[in-house]
């Protein structure tokens, strides 16, 4: 017989969990494993709201299963090492991003893209080794094997750098990987929110120029004079587009709702790559003469290795970069998740677990 | 007041064009430039028909302007060469294939990448530069510019070696261009048509292990004893694509019709490529979680530019690879389309011109 989530672990944890697909979160006791000698305990003190968070609540994706504490942009001081631990000691300011385990056998995680291994166990809403399930940051503590914790390195500051976890990785790995993050490459950066405010920062400190790409003209003055992006361009303006054909190396889109690709195709030099790391739930239609004429393509990208999510987060510090946010009480998770749902935010919300999650404990 | 066919050039020819978008090909008279400084002359000898002509006759992608003459994948003897052309001489073989001119100036075309070129002239249903429209291979002689025009080689047979002026370039192109030349990775080639027989031949030079993805069954013990294939998938067959999931180094996808690539995708391995080289009518469904999941990609391929066109047929011959052919006279053509479309071909047909086209 199954353990209930609040006795199948040793270590008494509150967080806030929603139980059904209304998305509804609310105070939640449940239990974490033992600090292991491979484990890093931390006491969480700010996690940051992800879209993917929203998405899994509501069961958008059809995999949730409920009780889910959601949060993968978790950041905290270490309580706890386990006795192998060599990357941080009791005090060291840490996070944990959106994995926190695979299989470390397969070609993937040798090559430090445990991210992209079919064994791949996900912060939250995931299966651990031992059959129960992962529950995020959207808690009191955390614990996590030394391999998924990043060091967050002194002086930074913590609520800002918490959404780097994600949304910072997501839009670094391929800004990397795929070439566009340097100097002479023009990309554009497709939608203004959590992943496209942070690809304008980190794409402007990689050396790139770089253009907003949105439906909102409204965006255009934080685009410009607050987020550093070179030019923005009003994807429903016929004209500006027209003119923007042929003239960007790469484009990184950020959108998650379903939209047409061939104007972003269509904006893209020959040899021009499209990366999608939003990810629409149903397909989206592809025009293959816009790749095949001019030798396109169109790829995706999720997340990114361990390895490299501490090369970002430390790129970050030594340029300055922190996300935008919105720092909100615990019990006002379920109003940020309706504002969040409207794309109501500039540009992510993080929770302030370490001052307002203790008091919401029944 | 714009002159005819017949008047508009100094040199007569005589090719087959479709007038309409019945697609129903019959004699055209009409005339080729004389021939420049820069130019060759060609009697053609052999013209491959290639599933983009019968697209072009029946105006399935909106853009012909009839009356048109297809074919590009052209093969005969230099008859006369320009002042200017070092290349070749008067009684070599040569080739042409989807393109006969380009602007020589932008970066494409510096990179001997001309078929990306944003003015790019193609063999036929292309404006010339003096604005008259050009005709393909269905024809008895053609006029190019040395650029655009290649040596055929030696030892291979100039019938079943006229496709690979289009389908060969166009597997070979993607497959250099996208790394799939490394020995021992593994190619599935999605679609046994023109395009995909060549495919597998290629890929089996450059030593790659190569699948055949197909929806047809009896395709199965051609594809393997005959062109090759190391196996056969039968893209039909839900438990068959299961067990292949994730396995696939790349696919090159050379099927015309609509289609799903969900199943494709899932085939790929992490970080695999997927090449589109099919022209479908209309778009296809793309799943984004699949890519973003296993970092997968998809790319487009358009043929290649001359100097690797030189470089494939130069492969060809030295692993001694041609197309799979029906040689049909220019009587036929409307029957060949006619069994094209329903893919009853093994695998290509290329008209005889010299043999059977006739003032």
């Amino acid at each position: 017989m199954a353990n209930s989530p609040e006795k199948e672990h040793p270590v008494e944890t509150f967080g806030w969990a929603a139980r059904d697909a209304s998305g509804h979160l609310s105070p939640f006791n449940f239990s974490r494993r033992a600090t292991g000698e491979d484990d890093v305990r931390f006491k969480v003190l700010y996690c940051g709201i992800c879209h993917s968070d929203l998405h899994n609540i509501k069961n958008e994706w059809g995999l949730s299963i409920y009780p889910m504490v959601p949060g993968h942009e978790i950041v905290g001081e270490v309580t706890e090492v386990g006795s192998k631990v060599k990357k941080v000691r009791v005090g060291d300011k840490v996070g944990v991003g959106c994995m926190v385990g695979a299989c470390h056998s397969c070609e993937s995680c040798a090559n430090d893209l445990e991210n992209y291994c079919p064994k791949v166990i996900l912060t939250y809403n995931g299966i651990h080794y031992d059959g129960t399930m992962t529950y995020g940051g959207y808690a009191d503590s955390m614990v996590a094997n030394e391999r998924y914790v990043v060091r967050i390195p002194d002086g930074m500051r913590l609520d800002a750098a918490a959404p780097l976890l994600c949304a910072g990785i997501t839009v670094y790995s391929p800004l990397k990987y795929f070439g566009l993050g340097e100097a002479g490459k023009h990309i554009g950066i497709v939608g203004l929110g959590g992943l496209g405010h942070v690809a304008v920062k980190f794409a402007k400190a990689l050396g790139s120029k770089v253009t907003v790409i949105s439906t909102s003209p409204n965006k255009k003055t934080d685009a410009l004079e607050h987020l550093g992006a070179d030019s923005f361009l009003a994807s429903r303006d016929q004209d500006k587009m027209q003119a923007a054909m042929g003239t960007f190396d790469g484009i990184i889109d950020t959108v998650s709702a379903v939209h047409p690709i061939m104007p972003l195709l269509g904006l893209l030099k020959s040899h021009g790559k499209l990366i999608m790391v939003g990810a629409p739930y149903e397909p989206l239609e592809l025009p293959v003469f816009s790749l095949i004429i001019g030798r396109k393509t169109m790829s995706g990208s999720g997340i990114g290795g361990m390895k490299e999510t501490q090369e970002m987060i430390d790129f970050a510090a030594k340029h300055n970069i922190k996300a935008d946010i919105e720092v909100i009480s615990m019990d006002y998770v379920n109003k940020a998740m309706e504002r969040l749902g409207k794309g109501d935010v500039r540009y992510r919300f993080v929770i302030d677990i370490g001052n307002t999650l203790a008091a919401t404990k029944p | 007041m714009s002159k005819s066919p017949e008047e508009e050039h100094p040199q007569k020819a005589l090719g087959w064009a479709a007038r309409d978008n019945s697609g129903t090909l019959s004699p055209f008279h009409f005339s080729r430039r004389e021939n420049g400084d820069d130019d060759v002359t060609i009697k053609i000898l052999y013209c491959g028909v290639c599933h983009s002509d019968l697209h072009t006759v029946r105006n399935d992608w909106g853009f012909t302007r009839y009356p048109v003459v297809p074919g590009h994948e052209i093969v005969g003897v230099a008859t006369k060469v320009g002042n200017n052309v070092t290349k070749f001489k008067a009684g070599g073989r040569v080739g042409v294939g989807v393109m006969v001119g380009s602007c020589k100036t932008c970066e494409c075309c510096q990179q001997d990448l001309e078929n990306y070129c944003p003015r790019v002239i193609f063999t036929y249903n292309s404006h010339n530069p003096d604005g008259t429209i050009n005709y393909g291979g269905y024809s008895d002689m053609i006029v190019v510019d040395q650029r655009y025009v290649v040596r055929f080689p030696d030892n291979l047979p100039m019938d079943a070696g006229a496709p690979l002026l289009c389908a060969g370039i166009t597997v070979y192109s993607p497959m250099k261009y996208y790394g799939m030349t490394e020995a021992g990775k593994h190619l599935g080639v999605a679609g046994l048509g023109g395009l995909g027989h060549v495919a597998v031949k290629i890929g089996k030079a450059f030593g790659l292990k190569v699948t055949v993805i197909s929806s047809s069954p009896s395709k199965e013990s051609e594809a393997i004893n005959r062109l090759g294939a190391d196996s056969f998938l039968v893209s039909s067959d839900p438990s068959k694509m299961k067990s292949a999931i994730g396995t696939m180094d790349y696919i090159i996808d050379t099927v015309s019709a609509v289609h799903p690539l969900l199943p494709l995708l899932t085939l790929l391995k992490v970080n695999g490529k997927l090449v589109t080289v099919g022209l479908p009518n209309k778009p296809l469904e793309l799943p984004i979680f699949p890519l973003v999941l296993g970092r997968k990609l998809v790319g487009g391929s358009d043929v290649g530019g001359m100097k690797e066109t030189q470089e494939m047929l130069d492969f060809c011959a030295k692993h001694n690879i041609s197309a799979d052919i029906e040689l049909i006279r220019i009587d036929d053509i409307n029957t060949a389309m006619e069994r094209l479309a329903k893919s009853d071909v093994r695998y290509r047909f290329v008209i005889d011109v010299a043999n059977s086209l006739s003032q």
